[in-house]
């Protein structure tokens, strides 16, 4: 699988290297800048991009620019963001055009390298990897008790939680001690709670997600 | 045209008796004026002459010439009421004449449309916190307050070439009334009780006799305007700062602002080294033992080993996450990365409130301002879940006048004080503190029963 890294601090840049070729990946640029990174994409579209929000020259939010320019020439163009920190504002300008296939984790994240991986592999196939800080963020800020997502039940709401963490039916099962026929139950209702049409599951998940993260 | 001419002459109309009602009003405040300037100099007076009185016999006649139960001993008893009196009505009667000035000089500028800057010196602290200030300190604050010297001779300039000023309109209105309106319509068989002699021009029909009365009138309400700008450029002259006490109160301000900044800024530091020292650091230095024991027994024991590893990552993780509650406590990164306008929004997504932010910025505000700005956001919305018992609240930004306004609004319950109360008064006034470096104030609209809106006002310059 191909991937481009932007990342600026060589030894995290050089520590990713390692890690996604260790897990079979081929990394097909390693750049320390945003336009060097739209130039690696442009020359040929990656699999999966992973991106560091904040980047040179400006050290600001250049990183998540550069990906946002990236998938509006390229839509749907995978790209896990990384960052020091998360912010439930990029989170959402990520998932605004609602293709999935997009990713946003805190660095740490890093530190386990099969779970990296595993985000990594769920954004390149069309998935959502949020961090869960994002959602923890979200949950603090407590019910406000309006819209639909007041109709699920508190069961439905783990389960969606950790469906925006990008978490397949099998891993959630694993994670609350049900069978994955449960999960494909809560998860059919959730899709009828939030008024989303049958179409492929992928797409309804990645729409159910925005419909939580959106709220 | 002819609607806007129509327009003017209305407005000229209206203006007239508006006008003259407030020059009443300016007359009404005149004469409390004229009354306390008897309660300041009327003791001052009576103490310096009685003594004076004391002094001069004691000249002529020596001690024993000198009588407590005549004439000397009235003049004694008058001069203790004197000092009495300067003891205690004359800081009183002093706080009211500076009163009369303020409210001379903001109607001034509502009325008239000549707005007078005030330069007052603040209320000092008393020497003994938390109690009233001594007759010394007090005296030494109102009289060496230059303000309070332009509103005594204001009050005296007022009482001579301000009472003619506006006698101009009240007399010719009274004239009209009295001497011509009132007889014309008693003789008609109107107004019988009225025991107004007859009009001065005998011969004269009743409704010629009216109708000068009514030119009378409509000549005191015609200059009534006019008299009134005059009357506040005269109070301009008399109220305005002297260039010098405006800068010496700026300077005043600046150096308590500076006082008060270097103070939090050495609070705020002290606060990052403690969180450092009890977090990360700890947290490094935990994980470095940590480590050790791991090296220690990765031959005898890998599995052990496995665990301590698996355990100091965990603990790095953790050391991060400390970091990044403290980085953006001291500066949020998406203020560093977008500004303002979308920090506000990011503050917005994590408050447990429902918060509209409207609004937008053509450019970027200096970074301290910035700063400054969201963290008194983010405090005003925090007072805005603890307090206000709503769960929504409104954020508005804009740049006006060369100056950057944010307002906070939520319709709950109400009753917030920048000066203090229930509601967390310590919190604005902190917050109204922090702004004053930046010569930004903090307005606060918080009647009992809501809604509250608090805007701040910070200038600066875009970028």
């Amino acid at each position: 699988m191909r991937v481009v890294i932007a990342e600026d601090l060589f030894l995290l840049r050089d520590g990713l290297i390692r890690l996604l070729e260790a897990y079979g990946f081929e990394v097909a640029a390693a750049v320390d800048n945003g336009s060097d990174f739209l130039a690696a994409v442009r020359a040929q579209p990656p699999e999966v991009a992973v991106v560091d929000v904040r980047l040179p020259p400006t050290f600001t939010d250049e990183g998540l620019r550069a990906a946002l320019t990236a998938r509006t020439e390229f839509p749907g163009l995978p790209i896990l963001v990384l960052s020091q920190y998360v912010e439930q504002l990029y989170a959402r300008e990520l998932l605004a055009d609602g293709a999935g296939a997009v990713g946003y984790l805190l660095k740490d994240r890093v530190f386990d390298g099969a779970q990296f991986t595993d985000a990594v592999k769920r954004v390149a196939d069309g998935g959502t990897a949020m961090d869960p800080e994002v959602i923890a963020r979200l949950l603090a800020r407590g019910d406000t008790g309006e819209g639909p997502l007041a109709r699920l039940s508190p069961r439905e709401r783990e389960v969606l939680e950790l469906m925006a963490e990008g978490r397949s039916n099998v891993a959630i099962a694993q994670r609350l001690y049900v069978t994955e026929r449960a999960v494909a139950k809560h998860t059919a209702a959730i899709f009828t709670k939030l008024d989303l049409q049958p179409s492929d599951d992928d797409n309804r998940r990645v729409l159910a997600v925005l419909a939580y993260l959106g709220r | 045209m002819a609607t806007s001419g129509t327009v003017g002459v209305l407005r000229t109309v209206r203006g007239g008796p508006v006008a003259f009602a407030r020059a009443v009003g300016f007359l009404g405040l005149l004469l409390a004026g004229v009354a306390l300037l008897v309660f300041v100099v009327g003791p001052v007076l009576l103490a310096a002459t009685a003594f004076g009185h004391i002094m001069q016999d004691f000249l002529r006649r020596g001690v024993d010439g000198m009588a407590l139960g005549g004439q000397t001993g009235r003049d004694l008893l008058l001069g203790i009421i004197g000092l009495f009196c300067c003891r205690f009505l004359v800081p009183s009667a002093l706080l009211g004449v500076r009163w009369l000035g303020m409210a001379t000089r903001t109607l001034s500028g509502q009325w008239c449309g000549v707005p007078i800057a005030s330069a007052y010196r603040p209320e000092p602290a008393s020497a003994v916190p938390g109690r009233r200030l001594t007759y010394k300190e007090r005296m030494n604050w109102l009289l060496n307050d230059a303000a309070t010297w332009h509103d005594l001779v204001w009050l005296a300039v007022n009482a001579v070439v301000g009472l003619a000023l506006l006698l101009v309109p009240l007399t010719l209105v009274g004239v009209g009334l009295v001497a011509f309106i009132i007889p014309a319509l008693r003789s008609v068989g109107l107004l019988h009780d009225l025991a107004v002699p007859p009009p001065a021009f005998p011969g004269n029909s009743q409704s010629v006799i009216f109708l000068i009365g009514l030119g009378f009138v409509a000549l005191g309400t015609w200059s009534a305007p006019w008299v009134l700008r005059g009357y506040a450029g005269l109070a301009r002259v008399v109220l305005a700062p002297s260039e010098q006490t405006a800068l010496e109160l700026r300077v005043m301000h600046l150096a308590q602002t500076r006082r008060e900044t270097l103070d939090t800024g050495a609070a705020e530091l002290r606060r990052i080294e403690r969180d450092l020292h009890d977090g990360a650091q700890a947290r490094l230095v935990a994980m470095g033992l940590t480590l050790d024991a791991a090296g220690r027994l990765i031959d005898t024991d890998p599995a052990a080993a496995r665990a301590l590893l698996i355990e100091a990552r965990d603990a790095s993780a953790r050391a991060l996450a400390e970091l990044r509650d403290l980085v953006r406590g001291i500066h949020p990164p998406v203020l560093a990365d977008r500004g303002i306008a979308d920090a506000v929004r990011a503050l917005a997504l994590d408050s447990p409130l429902r918060v509209t932010v409207t609004g937008s910025l053509p450019g970027r505000p200096p970074a301290p301002v910035e700063s400054a700005a969201y963290f008194a956001v983010s405090e005003l919305l925090a007072n805005v879940a603890k307090h206000s018992g709503v769960r929504a609240a409104e954020v508005d930004l804009r740049y006006s006048a060369g100056a950057l306004r944010i307002t906070v609004r939520d319709n709950g319950i109400g009753g917030a004080h920048a000066a203090g109360g229930a509601t967390g008064g310590t919190g604005l006034r902190g917050i109204e503190r922090r702004l004053a470096a930046f010569d930004g104030v903090l307005v606060v609209t918080s009647p009992a029963g809501g809604p509250t809106a608090v805007t701040m006002e910070l200038p600066c310059a875009l970028s």
